[in-house]
């Protein structure tokens, strides 16, 4: 094991649990504007109710992705001290206004959203819902241009082992910015959504709870029936980018050894990167080639036309990116399924709908984690595409340091995200929505008192 | 100019995260001494703003990496261990804190998990305040800390214990009334005492750990200016203690964040210019001029708004805090 390899796991690791926490938390700050919005023009107490369950799961999930946000932060520095040395003025710089712009509207106004109810009228109340959702749609877009600058950095020379900026807009309005950061905030508002729909579909299913599940269910597949196409055309645009860019990437995706017009869509295959081919490939020809390059016989580079020092690791790419597009389907065949149940009126009775749609809840996880080891993966051995290899980014620290904090992250964040984390939400989601609009509420000084003294 | 600049507004990030979560973890460290309806009440105080408070550390991270990537990239592995200690104290803190509102049944061991996870994270911090005044040595181009642990570190490290748990003592008397708030005005007479020991053996300790700072504290042409800071610190001190003893709810903790100003204020007398005490100094480690200049354009805009809007979170959650609170 070497620092730079064992560093690459622990960063992985540590990352992979993060993402899913502020994915959810866009997904699920979205999805309470719009509810808290619907309460106001409507006042229908439905939408409360709606609003008070899932700001609990909402607060659960972002305190989870603060702490855990703080540890990538520190990490950057710890173990990639050389990669932080020279991109510093450039991503340090995106990262400072992420905290400006982002954080501090979420931290500000996060105690005002989950704990104001009675301190604040309905309107500043709904103001600072806004603004949370505000400030991490904002806060995914600064890390997305941050990561989207080492995937295609623009803007900046390398002067004395440092970047220099010399034009902030080209930094942050990199080339593939944009598609990538509506791929993931997209990917965000599906996984929320499909746990919304698999704990809707669960309280049908046991037939509790009825009048707000129906109103989720409804909400959730609508939606996912909606935006599922939308994403599947942003994903294209991602890939098209990536081709333009990053051939090499793309390459490693669709397992193209040799350079190639009109290459096939492998749907399996082996690849083999010692003998530099696939084993036991079946493909569909020409749609590799239409996919990424939107012509029939378009050219796609192979793997080859590099040395293999310089080509990712193939099948983690080949296969991530597999599953990711997998589950893209899958959802979107849930989506479909749902908009036919229901233009027959029988969303809510199909108990095999209800069951697919409870186990459907981990999808846009696995979709996410997949689509970003695609992204990551496929772009080694660079960290800063064609600037900086991965191998000369870390710290002068030493394996058994790294084999230290690996070791204990890894206990800890599999106790505490793993066993508490879940332990707590399902706490929550047994305990279900509170039906309160009782006399005595108003002499309550906080609105979720008995919330709290009924879980005891 | 602008590295000066970026160094004050990081100064400025870490002052308010010591105020502001250094409250938080004196609460945590004061949870032993209080019963179970008291934690509550004790963790409600923080609960609403806690957020916030922690945002400025990762402001000043930030910052340091954004302004200043030279020292951000030497520092953080120097203290690789002790970083990964405080992280991970910080998430310990940080989901006990969640943790405690959804478990009523083990919320005693989720509070045993917060005071501990507070008190790591103290005193790693007055570990590193320590080995910053101690200075950093190059062997081979990699930068390491003089000796990993000495008296100093050990009396830093001690004594932002005492001084945490004096801040979120006097945070606690500020918003609460009745049993616990008797409680408090009695444990900070006796935590400020001990800090004012603590704050006179550092300032006569320091001197004399690096001879750069030795004279610039001893200078004769200084030491008028010199002399401020410790005889506010004094004046702060008095008036905590008779405002203690008086009972009064207000004073004891703007009084108690004037006793960590004037340290710190001392701290940085010290350390300037440097970043990486005693290698590289602020205009060594600076970013390029376009990254400073873009990085002010928005400090200048978002930070009197953040802190507007900061100061009007707490403006909404104003007041004693009678009752525990949940979501």
């Amino acid at each position: 094991m070497t620092v730079d390899l064992l560093s690459r796991i622990q960063f992985a690791f540590t990352m992979s649990f993060h993402i899913l926490f502020p994915a959810f938390s866009i997904g699920l700050a979205t999805f309470l504007a719009i509810m808290e919005g619907c309460w106001l023009k409507t006042k229908n107490p439905l939408y409360l109710h709606i609003c008070q369950f899932w700001i609990k799961i909402f607060a659960l999930t972002f305190g989870m992705g603060i702490v855990s946000g703080i540890v990538m932060e520190f990490q950057l520095g710890t173990n990639w001290a050389n990669f932080t040395k020279m991109v510093g003025p450039v991503l340090g710089s995106l990262f400072v206004y992420e905290v400006l712009t982002a954080f501090f509207i979420e931290a500000g106004f996060l105690g005002v959203m989950i704990f104001g109810w009675n301190k604040v009228g309905p309107k500043l109340h709904y103001f600072a819902t806004l603004l949370v959702c505000l400030g991490v749609t904002l806060s995914a877009f600064w890390i997305l241009a941050a990561n989207s600058w080492m995937q295609t950095p623009d803007g900046a020379v390398l002067v004395n082992g440092t970047f220099q900026v010399t034009n902030w807009w080209h930094v942050i309005f990199n080339p593939s910015v944009l598609p990538r950061y509506f791929h993931m905030l997209l990917a965000s508002y599906l996984t929320t959504l499909f746990v919304i729909a698999s704990v809707s579909a669960y309280y049908l299913y046991k037939k509790i709870h009825t009048e707000f599940s129906k109103k989720c269910f409804s909400f959730a597949l609508a939606c996912i029936f909606i935006l599922i196409p939308v994403q599947i055309l942003v994903g294209d645009n991602v890939g098209v980018k990536v081709h333009e860019y990053q051939p090499i990437k793309t390459a490693a995706m669709e397992g193209v050894w040799h350079t190639q017009r009109g290459a096939p869509l492998l749907l399996f295959a082996w690849p083999d990167q010692t003998a530099q081919k696939n084993l036991f490939p079946i493909g569909i020809p020409h749609l590799a080639s239409v996919i990424n390059t939107h012509q029939w016989n378009g050219e796609l580079e192979g793997l080859t036309s590099v040395t293999p020092s310089d080509q990712p690791y193939v099948p983690i790419v080949f296969f991530s990116f597999r599953i990711m597009v997998a589950v893209g389907l899958l959802m979107l065949l849930v989506g479909v399924v749902g908009m036919w149940l229901r233009i027959r009126k029988k969303l809510y009775e199909k108990t095999w709908f209800l069951k697919l749609c409870i186990g459907c809840a981990p999808l846009g996880f696995i979709a996410i984690l997949t689509g970003w080891f695609t992204a990551e993966a496929g772009r080694q051995p660079w960290v800063v595409t064609n600037f900086i290899r991965t191998i000369d980014a870390v710290s002068p620290i030493t394996v058994n340091q790294v084999l230290i904090s690996f070791i204990l992250l890894f206990i800890i964040y599999g106790v505490i995200f793993g066993v508490f984390y879940f332990r707590y939400l399902g706490r929550i989601i047994h305990h279900g929505p509170h039906a309160y609009q009782s006399a005595n509420e108003a002499a309550q000084p906080f609105a979720y008192m008995p919330i709290a003294k009924e879980i005891k | 100019m602008l590295p000066l600049i970026w160094l004050g507004i990081i100064g400025f990030c870490i002052i308010m995260y010591v105020i502001l979560d250094g409250f938080t973890l004196g609460t945590g460290m004061l949870l032993p001494f209080l019963n179970s309806k008291q934690r509550d009440i004790a963790t409600s105080v923080i609960l609403p703003t806690w957020d916030g408070n922690q945002t400025w550390l990762v402001l000043g991270l930030a910052s340091l990496y954004g302004a200043f990537p030279l020292a951000f990239s030497i520092l953080l592995p120097v203290f690789y261990l002790p970083l990964l200690l405080l992280v991970v104290a910080l998430l310990f803190r940080g989901v006990a804190f969640e943790f405690r509102l959804k478990s009523p049944l083990n919320k005693h061991r989720w509070d045993t998990l917060f005071i501990f996870a507070s008190i790591v994270t103290t005193l790693i911090q007055g570990y590193i305040l320590g080995n910053f005044v101690e200075g950093f040595s190059v062997v081979n181009g990699i930068y390491g800390i003089n000796t990993h642990f000495s008296g100093f570190t050990l009396i830093t490290a001690m004594s932002l214990v005492i001084g945490y748990s004096l801040l979120g003592a006097c945070r606690l008397l500020l918003k609460t009334s009745g049993d616990i708030q008797l409680k408090m005005y009695h444990i900070a007479k006796i935590l400020a005492i001990i800090l004012m020991i603590a704050i006179i053996a550092i300032s006569l300790w320091t001197p004399f750990v690096y001879p750069l700072v030795q004279s610039r504290w001893f200078k004769r042409e200084y030491l008028p200016y010199l002399a401020i800071l410790p005889s506010i610190t004094v004046i702060c001190f008095i008036i905590l203690l008779r405002a203690l003893h008086k009972k009064n709810d207000f004073f004891p903790y703007w009084m108690s964040v004037m006793l960590f100003l004037c340290p710190y204020g001392g701290f940085m007398i010290s350390i300037f210019p440097y970043v990486v005490p005693y290698k590289i100094d602020l205009w060594q480690a600076a970013s390029g001029h376009s990254s400073l200049i873009f990085l002010l354009f928005g400090a200048a805009i978002m930070l009197p708004v953040l802190i507007v809007y900061t100061g009007y979170a707490y403006y909404i959650f104003r007041g004693k805090v009678n009752e525990a609170i949940s979501y």
